[in-house]
């Protein structure tokens, strides 16, 4: 990205980046929390710490990149603390896979589509639960976000390989849980 | 079989697929959801039983720490105390045989020159007799001895 661009970026309104880019933020915390208040909580966080950085913003990546890097080290930093802090109940407001598969768009679909859809996306939600926070960031990123695999890589640090790397494992465990395999 | 193969492989998989595009869809009507779903604020019911009981068990640490400090202190200076009773008896006692020793020297000393003229009278009076025994020995033994030269000067002499 260039100077201009970035110059461009950092005369941006910030508030027009929050608009835009905050219910991305949410929903990403949202899938990997599956705990709403913590994830509003995180994203407020997320454009508390995104403002007060703004000026340091170079504009090296979009900022969605850089938005998303930072939700993704609130969500580490969360887990670290939480891991601390071990007396207290985690994940006290999380919602349990059942009842996050029960969130589906009110299609056209019949009544046993929509049931087999419910039963899909409770499988695909207890893979996940599985994945390591890692291969789970990743996975939603992709799958969720639909992030290209370099924007993923610069996003989470990681190179473009091991991003593909932990996909593959990711699936595979998606797929063996929708064939009853696990 | 590289991850990218493997990847486009799952992918491909319409079971997969279809499953990813459901679980897509449901992530986002849920945040969506969630996110247009307007906000109650919520005073948070603090839980003060366990801030006091923190508090409680706080005090309760600190004060058997300071507790504990103050009676190890109070140990060690009564032992010190006990330690320092002890020497200073055995210091007195020890002063007090030196004192009984140096009051018993004097009195020793008297007796030894009490005796001592006595003594010497003796040690003189066994000189003597060791020296008039001496004497008479010779005087007996020494004529015998030169008698022989005694007569042959004697008859040179005459001679």
């Amino acid at each position: 990205m260039t100077a201009q661009a970035a110059e461009e970026i950092a005369a941006r309104d910030f508030a027009s980046i929050v608009e835009s880019h905050r219910p991305q933020i949410f929903r990403f915390l949202l899938a990997s929390l599956r705990d709403v208040d913590l994830a509003e909580t995180l994203t407020q966080e997320c454009f508390l710490k995104a403002h007060r950085n703004w000026n340091s913003f170079r504009g090296d990546s979009s900022a969605m990149t850089w938005l998303m890097r930072i939700a993704i080290n609130l969500q580490k930093d969360h887990w670290r603390n939480r891991r601390l802090q071990f007396w207290r109940h985690t994940q006290a407001n999380a919602i349990g896979v059942d009842e996050a598969s029960d969130w589906l768009p009110n299609g056209e679909r019949s009544a046993e589509q929509q049931i087999a859809a419910r039963e899909q996306v409770a499988q695909v939600w207890k893979a996940v639960d599985g994945l390591s926070a890692r291969q789970r960031t990743v996975f939603l990123l992709r799958y969720v976000e639909d992030r290209e695999l370099s924007e993923i890589a610069k996003t989470t640090g990681l190179s473009e390989g091991t991003v593909k790397a932990h996909l593959s494992r990711a699936l595979a465990r998606v797929r063996a849980e929708l064939r009853g395999t696990r | 079989m590289s991850n990218r193969d493997k990847l486009a492989e799952e992918i491909e998989d319409p079971m997969v697929a279809g499953a990813l595009k459901y679980f897509k869809a449901s992530v986002n009507a849920w945040s969506e959801a969630a996110y247009t779903e307007p906000r109650t604020v919520v005073r948070i019911a603090r839980h003060n039983w366990r801030l006091a009981a923190t508090w409680a068990l706080g005090c309760m640490l600190a004060a058997g720490s300071l507790a504990g400090g103050l009676y190890e202190r109070h140990q060690r200076q009564e032992l010190a105390r006990i330690e320092a009773s002890k020497a200073a008896t055995k210091a007195a006692e020890q002063k007090v045989a030196l004192e009984r020793k140096a009051a018993e020297q004097p009195a020793a000393a008297k007796i030894v020159t009490r005796r001592q003229p006595t003594a010497v009278k003796k040690e003189a009076n066994e000189n003597e007799d060791l020296l008039a025994t001496v004497d008479s020995d010779v005087s007996r033994q020494v004529p015998a001895a030169m008698e022989p030269l005694a007569q042959m000067m004697d008859s040179s002499g005459t001679n």
